[in-house]
């Protein structure tokens, strides 16, 4: 028979341990002596081994001269630059890379996510197809691929395959027309910017306009007319100042034009056609989340078809899936580096690859190049997080 | 609501909705349902026939499967013999010839163990899953690396091929799994200390790319060890792999961690339980349930990127065929070796992924529309 106790213990009484405010201060405690201990020996166990191998530490390296070619780069660069400067040619590099290949997984992504949604049977398992082989295949192998067995596979330059004859595909990679602005340019970039603020002002004015008066305006028209129209005007009354460099074969190689490396290439092409299919995946998944409820409703108001997609499936969508692309777009940052296998000058291959090897200083490099993904993952998540705390389905 | 409210005239009768059954009924609703439909349905026909008839051709119909040498490809199409004539390289890499049949019984028995956790209808769930997490480790250890019970010994750089791919990836599996779930817990832990090593810890790997953490343990894992200690290279990328996926395995954990109502807790609370025992026995065996198709999700990323063991020199099933490619007697066969390599992957991730879909359905009770 269960008897009530007479004598209860009281609240801090007891042996310590059994206290949880101590316990959990002894846990930490413990577990700041060991990773103390543990990091110390590891700090130790360095310190020794870089004296024994006679490696200074410090980031004076960055001043040397580096000596060695870098077949791309965004800003001046010889072999008589600094590490330094290196760092910044890799860098810039990954950024190029990862932009072009977040625009490119962008459009492909949600065209094959809209696509799995089709009513076209055809259609969708096309889609499906595509998502299921890519995303299952390892990006290093579509890498190796495209480059490799695609590109490399190219003719000789003298027997490029043109496009229109401007643009030429070979075994050393793309050339096409580059233009060259010529004095007075800066007049149409001026009006293409002052043409895209007006058009925000514009659209700002016709929200406001249609919550006062329920009466819309055809932002989207006017918007991309003026967009379009505004700097192409200033473009010709100022006399078409752009001069096209035409890509022309002279010997063994073409003169003129910009080349684009085919390690570009193939990377930008397995970068997107890799990631797309995620986005592909979020795209669908997140117009799926819309639940069915809202475009009946949307539909008893008798609200056409394309103002429910618009106004009231993507908003919500949006909700679900731009964290998710999100965290697409920083798997592609972070993957870009796989350009290391194939001989793209990106962050990794230049400044942890050859500056690396030239100077030995690994702990400061592996360190420099983590801290610049690192940067890079955290300002965006926190971006993500504003995004996120504005977006939040607000219950009453 | 351009129109008034009420309509003045009657609208005028619709066709009665197409009564057709069969195949010409299916291919009006699916796939000629409209004029845009209809030119897409027939552009997409067009594609496929534009890129698969061509692929089939070369894959199959124009290709060579046997011979030994290049001279016997003979068709237009693809050359299989380069994989066939080194298909043993490709399965165990460098491992001695004589020495195979420890990898082949770690293989069955790994197919057995993972068959047995990932068909529902057998029993002792717990019990197989506790052993593949502890005792087949150790066994698979003991028979390839060998050295112990009169077994030779095997050294890990003759490792090599799908052999090694499957060893990085269990291991990162089976290692990144508890240390995830442990991080998770830290990371809701109410102690600030412990939770903050365990925020630092998961943000940081999440942070950088897989192959700096690799560059980092082949070239900074050595300064960290005293001098004199000699570092396996295939142990250290394996470290920096399951440090790598145990901060992802954590957040999935974290996941369904957060999906478990406060109350479960609570209840275990008040039933005098201590902190392990209302994890081990009330949280986590839910929570884990839940991110099932998570916890698969990233296996399959690990699997894929135990592809970039390459870059720091061990010689994986894609290294393999990738040195193949350089041998002088079988260049130009880049296209063969690399789409072998991506069917291989593929069937690898592809079954993961289907199984993760299978599990996810079956626990998906919900109503459904």
């Amino acid at each position: 028979m269960l008897r009530p106790s007479t004598s209860l213990p009281r609240r801090g009484q007891g042996p310590l341990w059994r206290n949880p405010t101590i316990r959990a201060l002894i846990v930490q405690a413990v577990l700041f002596l060991i990773l103390a201990i543990f990091i110390g020996y590891l700090v130790h166990n360095t310190l020794n081994n870089l004296e024994a191998r006679g490696i200074q530490t410090g980031f004076g390296f960055l001043e040397g001269r580096a000596g060695f070619s870098i077949p791309q780069s965004l800003i001046d660069y010889t072999s008589d630059s600094t590490y330094g400067t290196t760092f910044v040619v890799g860098l810039l590099n990954t950024l190029l890379v990862s932009a072009l290949g977040i625009v490119a997984a962008t459009l492909i992504g949600f065209a094959v996510g809209i696509a799995r949604l089709s009513s076209n049977w055809l259609l969708a398992r096309l889609a499906t197809i595509y998502v299921e082989i890519f995303r299952n295949i390892p990006l290093l192998v579509q890498i190796l691929f495209w480059y490799y067995a695609v590109l490399r596979a190219l003719p000789s330059p003298r027997e490029s395959l043109s496009l229109f004859d401007l643009f030429f595909f070979n075994v050393r990679g793309v050339v096409m027309p580059d233009p060259q602005p010529l004095a007075g340019f800066s007049a149409t970039l001026w009006a293409l910017l002052i043409a895209v603020v007006a058009t925000l002002l514009f659209a700002r004015f016709a929200k406001r306009r249609q919550a006062a008066t329920g009466q819309a305006l055809p932002v989207y028209w006017i918007g991309a007319a003026i967009v379009i129209g505004v700097p192409l005007i200033v473009f010709v009354a100022s006399g078409s100042p752009l001069a096209w460099t035409l890509p022309e074969l002279r010997g063994f190689n073409f003169r003129g034009g910009i080349n684009i490396l085919p390690e570009l290439v193939a990377l930008w092409l397995a970068l997107s056609i890799y990631t797309a299919a995620f986005i592909a995946e979020i795209v669908r998944s997140g117009i799926l989340s819309v639940s069915h409820g809202q475009t009946e409703a949307a539909r008893s108001l008798s609200l056409p078809g394309a103002i429910t997609l618009r106004k009231i499936v993507i908003p919500q969508a949006m909700r679900v899936i731009v964290p998710q692309m999100t965290s697409q777009y920083l798997n592609l940052i972070k993957n870009s580096s796989l350009a290391t296998a194939i001989g793209y000058p990106d962050l990794v291959a230049v400044f942890a690859g050859t500056t690396l090897n030239q100077t030995g200083q690994a702990i400061e490099i592996i360190a420099m190049t983590m801290a610049v993904y690192l940067v890079i993952s955290l300002t965006v998540s926190f971006l993500m997080n504003l995004y996120n705390a504005r977006t939040l389905l607000k219950e009453r | 609501m351009r129109e008034s409210t009420f309509r003045t005239q009657m609208i005028e009768a619709r066709e009665a909705p197409d009564q057709r059954r069969g195949i010409s009924g299916w291919l009006r609703a699916n796939l000629f349902n409209g004029p845009l439909n209809s030119v897409v349905s027939v552009a997409v026909i067009g594609l496929l026939a534009w890129i698969l008839w061509p692929f089939l051709k070369w894959a199959v119909v124009d290709a060579n499967f046997l011979g030994s040498t290049r001279e016997d490809c003979t068709g237009s199409g693809a050359c299989w013999v380069f994989i066939s004539a080194r298909f043993e390289s490709i399965i165990y890499g460098f491992y001695p010839a004589a020495e195979r049949w420890r990898v082949d019984i770690v293989f069955a028995l790994m197919a057995v163990l993972v068959a047995w956790l990932a068909i529902p209808r057998l029993p002792k769930k717990r019990l197989v899953g506790l052993f593949t997490l502890v005792g087949f480790p150790i066994i698979a250890w003991f028979l390839l690396l060998g050295g112990h019970f009169g077994l030779p010994e095997v050294p890990t750089r003759a490792w090599g091929g799908l052999m090694l791919t499957l060893t990085v990836a269990t291991v990162g599996i089976v290692g990144s799994l508890p240390l995830g779930v442990i991080l998770a817990l830290g990371r809701r832990s109410k102690m600030p200390f412990v939770k903050s090593v365990c925020v630092i810890f998961i943000e940081f790997w999440r942070g950088v790319p897989l192959i700096t953490v690799l560059f980092m343990a082949s070239v900074m894992l050595p300064l960290f060890v005293p001098g004199n200690v000699e570092f396996d290279k295939l142990l250290r990328a394996l470290i920096g792999i399951m440090f790598f996926w145990s901060a992802y395995m954590a957040e999935v954990v974290r996941g369904g961690l957060q999906a478990i109502g406060k109350g479960q807790n609570e209840a275990g609370q008040a039933l005098g339980l201590g902190y392990w025992q209302r994890m081990g026995l009330i949280i986590l065996p839910q929570a884990l349930k839940l991110v099932i198709p998570g916890i698969v999700n990233t296996f399959i990323a690990l699997f894929k990127d135990t592809s970039l063991v390459l870059i720091i020199g061990l010689f994986d099933l894609l290294a393999i065929i990738r040195a193949g490619l350089t041998d002088s007697n079988w260049l130009g066969f880049s296209t063969e070796g690399y789409v072998f390599a991506a069917l291989v992957f593929w069937i690898f991730c592809f079954s993961m992924s289907r199984y993760s879909q299978y599990i996810e359905r079956r626990l998906n009770t919900s109503y459904r529309r």
